[in-house]
């Protein structure tokens, strides 16, 4: 490909893209400076609280607010479902209010009077039989000839039972909004992962619902946000109520979720169960592949999980069967439907090379070309990470036959993402003074977006990384995508560079007449602006910048553009591998170690990228041994709604985790991929199938706990 | 949560009176890391909180060779840890405080408020009362009860006792020392918890307007003591089901042996059968192991919760182990 002017530097003239930096916003969060929606008070503040459904379906058949809304310090009650009309979960919204403190607005809640009349719920769904007429066929898919394939006698197949629990985003900031209106003008501190687009969605909600505001006078600020996940894309009804409270009391109003409605209400990841039949030539070379599989989404049901995974089995069909449930609805979870199209596919695999006996190295490097071209990438994964786990030394075949109660086992798995960057703006000023501004309607999720911005503008301006301020969190800036599908890196990162490309050619035309070099002959490196090979021939950053006089150089950047420049690509795959040791007696496991490789085109912050993969792997063996939302059949509730039954792995639970990042020729050359979701795909997978590997047997359904762990062992395996 | 009075006295009698002045709701708060939570819950709404915080009653740990351990009730876990007497004297009650992996917990929750604290039941703690009955029948045996008790659990009641502290202090004979409108009186720890049968008794033998205010240990002697706790998660998380075991032993042999269960039952669970066991034995796995069975034999897992029975065996045995080994 032809050379671009906006490509990324060479592997030998990058001075900051693929270093170990230090977040530039890490002083700020350690030290409280960061702000966060929760920590926004205005002057006048109310306090808003919702009233929910303590049922999981019901209809309203009474409604008296009067004792709230006498309450002194109650400022206004707002009912969302009325009379007639039905909730389908518990922790469904049905009157909003806001009063002068969080207790008198607790208190206000607590005197609300509604009367139900109960109906029909479900809220379990592994049980495929119990579902009734909650299940509903959602689709099927068929390749090559699945049932000649499985006709032929000399057929390895291996079947199985395998199952992943809905969990839920559990952020620890909570959902919510400050809304504060100014005359005409609306501005909501938002705790969104969509700073450019959440405007547009507010001001139509608020438009259907009579308050005639145009997109135009909203404005929506998020400077730090304590974690999404992919369920904070949209304002959410509570984001509207929050704007409606403050437009009828005049006042500015905070309405965060408290911790239990957060876990019942604002988001979930679907449940996935399958029967799977999978076979191989003796060989271990894939042939062909059968499964049935459901899950729920709540109320709407589960959409169809890719399966198989990764691997394009030649002669393959999957039936897919949707769950409708009185629970939480689903929402985007970090890569959503591949943690659960990876554990049910890795598992079963696993089962199959086990069948094989097969090393699973060998099994799933000699399978890699039925992924979609990314062959190569996984065997070089592959032999990466069974070397940093020394897979050779510490693998045997199924079954830890050594005595005692404490079996080892490792196991792995591979998965695949997109990840192409999003549209984006970003405008870079280059003021007289020498200081330098990026400006972008971005958000930084905590992947390190900000970090990543002002490494491309520093490389490219030839800048110390502390030399660029970095603006995002307005929607107010120029519009940069939502923080989605892992496409921030690609996104921010092409349009700052090609905005500090154009901002930098045009401090060239200034300084080129005065250095008596044409402009096409300079370069910033260093903090000075020199001729190219002729360092004698120069002017230092703020020397060169107080030519611009009183002219500040504003240059704006696009993602994608019209060039044909390629600064990023989409597709990645990755590889890890578990080591852990099941106690027999007690069915608990515990990770010694897990090691990923990942590959993600090239790196700008490697420190970042690094960060990102250890978050997903702590987050990945959160949802594999303990995660899960617990329902109740009777009550239709969510009973671990808290963060004490609601699992989170600690620091004592994770091991040793080692991430090694695909880097160099093969990887660099792509550009920049997403990274953010990958890399939590795979532990579910890789765990299950350590522990199968050191026990001997499947415990089929994620998470692993100690009750599933003894059922398995009962059946069989090592103990 | 709604409002209520907060009082601050400086003595137990002071306290005491406070708790029952008339017509008053009120409850006393020491640590608070239970109570906080009740209140916010909306499951405890008490119209006044009495501060423990001044007593001078409930402060110190001292020991002395005839009389053993006193404990304050308002001694903090982290105290309690720290102390070099209960660490040279009593180090499986050393054991059983570090199983509280919250340093925020342990250097606020108390003593007294462990012994005191309320069941973690899910039921209970969204509001289906303590023995969780809704539109009039009991939700644990038809619910989810993998958390629940195997033991004693024929109903109403079927949480489990959440005490860190008392299957070791049963197991070491310990008493507690209350203080209420009708003066003092002590009771043996085991005796402090009581099953209850109707929603409206609880599971201390509390009186109206009582409060802990120290915990009496007998110097134990020359023995061998220790607990263990099966948990899933390292970082904080409650013990699926623990033990505490203390042995006398002569030669190799045991001459008597205590040994309680916790999270198995709505009280703290001692276990005779595998004190039984034990007696005349010299402590090996199998031994151990034996023990461990015996505890568990009358055991009636509900519809979820039978490998609690296993891992409550697991821990009979590995603390009869690590007690014999006197490993601090």
């Amino acid at each position: 490909m032809d050379k671009c002017k906006y490509d990324w530097p060479a592997a030998g003239d990058r001075s900051l893209i693929g270093k170990r930096i230090k977040r530039v916003d890490g002083p700020a969060k350690a030290s409280g400076r960061a702000k966060y929606t929760y920590d926004i008070n205005r002057p006048g503040l109310l306090i808003g609280k919702i009233y929910r459904s303590p049922y999981a379906h019901a209809k309203i058949t009474a409604i008296d607010t009067s004792e709230a809304e006498k309450l002194p310090g109650v400022k206004t009650v707002k009912v969302i479902l009325g009379v007639g009309k039905e909730t389908n979960w518990v922790g469904d919204e049905i009157i909003a209010l806001a009063a002068i403190s969080e207790d008198i607005a607790d208190d206000a809640i607590g005197k609300i009077k509604v009367e139900f009349e109960e109906l029909p719920h479900l809220v379990l769904e592994e049980d495929l039989k119990q579902a009734g007429d909650y299940a509903k066929k959602a689709g099927s898919k068929t390749a090559g000839d699945p049932v000649k394939a499985f006709s032929d006698p000399d057929l390895i197949v291996s079947e199985g039972y395998y199952g992943i629990a809905a969990i839920t985003h559990c952020c620890l900031e909570s959902h919510g909004n400050v809304a504060e209106w100014t005359g005409e003008k609306l501005l909501t501190y938002s705790s969104t992962q969509n700073v450019s687009g959440l405007p547009g969605q507010i001001g139509q909600a608020l438009r259907e619902q009579g308050v005639d505001v145009p997109d135009k006078n909203i404005e929506t600020v998020c400077n730090y946000i304590g974690g999404g996940f992919g369920s904070k894309f949209s304002p959410d009804e509570w984001g509207i109520h929050v704007a409606q409270l403050a437009k009828t009391t005049g006042k500015p109003v905070k309405l965060m979720l408290d911790r239990n409605m957060e876990m019942e209400a604002a988001g979930s990841r679907p449940s996935a169960y399958a029967r799977i039949k999978v076979g191989a030539k003796k060989d271990g070379t894939l042939v062909a592949w059968d499964s049935h599989s459901w899950g729920t989404g709540g109320p709407t049901g589960a959409g169809m999980v890719p399966l198989p995974y990764v691997l394009e089995i030649p002669n393959r069909s999957s039936a897919h069967t949707s769950v409708s449930t009185h629970t939480g609805p689903a929402r985007a979870w970090r890569a959503p439907d591949h943690p659960q199209a990876a554990a049910l596919s890795m598992c079963a695999l696993d089962d199959l090379a086990a069948k094989l006996n097969m090393d699973p190295i060998e099994f799933f490097s000699k399978n890699a070309d039925l992924s979609a071209g990314r062959g190569k990438v996984y065997r070089e994964e592959l032999e990466k990470a069974a070397e940093l786990i020394d897979w050779k030394t510490n693998w045997h075949p199924r079954g830890d036959k050594t005595s005692g109660h404490i079996k080892r086992g490792l196991g792995l798995s591979m998965h695949t993402w997109g990840g192409r960057g999003h549209n984006s703006l970003c405008l870079v000023s280059i003021h007289p003074d020498g200081s330098v501004e990026t400006t972008l309607g971005s958000q930084d999720l905590g992947t390190g977006t900000r970090t990543a911005i002002a490494v491309v503008a520093a490389e490219t301006l030839g800048l110390p990384v502390k030399a660029i301020s970095v603006n995002i969190g307005d929607s107010k800036f120029p519009a940069s995508g939502a923080s989605g599908g892992s496409t921030t890196i690609g996104g921010v990162s092409a349009s700052t560079r090609r905005a500090s490309v154009d901002a930098l050619d045009q401090l060239f035309a200034v300084v080129a007449p005065i250095l008596g070099v044409p402009a096409d002959q300079l370069i910033a490196v260093g903090g000075k602006i020199q001729a190219k090979g002729d360092s004698s021939k120069q002017l230092s950053w703020k020397e060169a910048c107080a030519k611009l006089q009183v002219k500040t150089i504003q240059a704006t950047g696009k993602n994608p553009d019209a060039s044909k420049c390629k600064l990023g690509d989409s597709g990645v795959g990755g590889v890890q591998i578990a080591d852990v040791s099941v106690d027999t007696e007690t069915g608990l496991i515990k990770i010694n170690k897990m090691v990923a490789a990942q590959d993600c085109g090239l790196i700008i912050s490697m420190k970042t990228a690094e960060s990102q993969v250890y978050g997903a792997l702590i987050m990945g063996i959160t949802y594999a041994l303990f995660e899960e939302r617990i329902m109740d059949q009777i009550t239709g509730r969510m009973l671990n709604n808290n963060m004490e039954f609601y699992k989170l792995a600690g620091i004592g639970d994770i091991g040793e985790l080692v991430v090694h990042m695909m880097t160099g020729p093969g990887y660099d050359e792509r550009g920049t991929i997403g990274l953010g979701e990958p890399p939590v795909i795979s532990p579910g997978a890789a765990i299950s199938n350590a522990v199968a590997n050191a026990i001997g047997v499947r415990v089929p359904t994620i998470p692993l706990t100690p009750e599933k762990v003894l059922a398995a062992l009962a059946k069989g395996g090592v103990a | 949560m709604e409002a209520f009075e907060y009082a601050r006295p400086k003595s137990a009698t002071e306290a005491i009176k406070l708790l029952t002045g008339t017509g008053s709701q009120a409850h006393a708060l020491a640590g608070g890391t239970d109570l906080i939570s009740l209140m916010k819950d909306g499951v405890a709404r008490p119209q006044r909180l009495v501060s423990l915080q001044h007593l001078s009653e409930l402060k110190g740990i001292s020991f002395r060779e005839d009389s053993g351990l006193r404990l304050g009730a308002g001694v903090t876990l982290e105290e309690l840890i720290e102390s070099a007497e209960v660490q040279k004297h009593y180090p499986a009650l050393v054991q059983a405080a570090e199983g509280v992996h919250s340093p925020q917990i342990r250097s606020t929750g108390t003593v007294g408020g462990d012994l005191c604290q309320r069941p973690r039941c899910w039921y209970y703690r969204a509001g289906f009362g303590l023995l969780a009955v809704y539109k009039g029948k009991p939700l644990v045996p038809e619910g989810d009860n993998r958390y629940h008790a195997i033991l004693g659990n024929s109903g109403p009641a079927y949480f489990v006792s959440p005490s860190s502290l008392a299957p070791i202090l049963i197991a070491l004979n310990a008493k507690v020392k209350l203080h209420g409108p009708q003066g003092m009186r002590e009771l043996s720890v085991q005796d402090f918890f009581v099953t209850p049968k109707s929603e409206t008794e609880t599971e201390h033998a509390l009186r109206a307007g009582e409060i802990v205010t120290e915990v009496l240990v007998p110097n134990p002697g020359d023995v061998k003591m220790a607990i263990y706790e099966v948990r899933q998660k390292e970082a904080l998380d409650w013990p699926l089901a623990a033990a505490a075991v203390v042995l006398k032993l002569d030669g190799g042999q045991v001459q008597s042996a205590r040994v309680v269960l916790g999270h198995v039952a709505p009280v703290p669970w001692p276990s005779p059968s595998a004190e039984g066991v034990l007696k005349d034995k010299s402590v090996d796995e199998d031994t151990a192991w034996e023990a461990g069975q015996a505890a568990l034999a009358d055991a009636t897992p509900l519809s979820r919760n039978a490998y609690k029975v296993q891992l409550a065996r697991v821990a009979v045995k590995r603390a009869i182990l690590r007690a014999a080994k006197g490993e601090a």
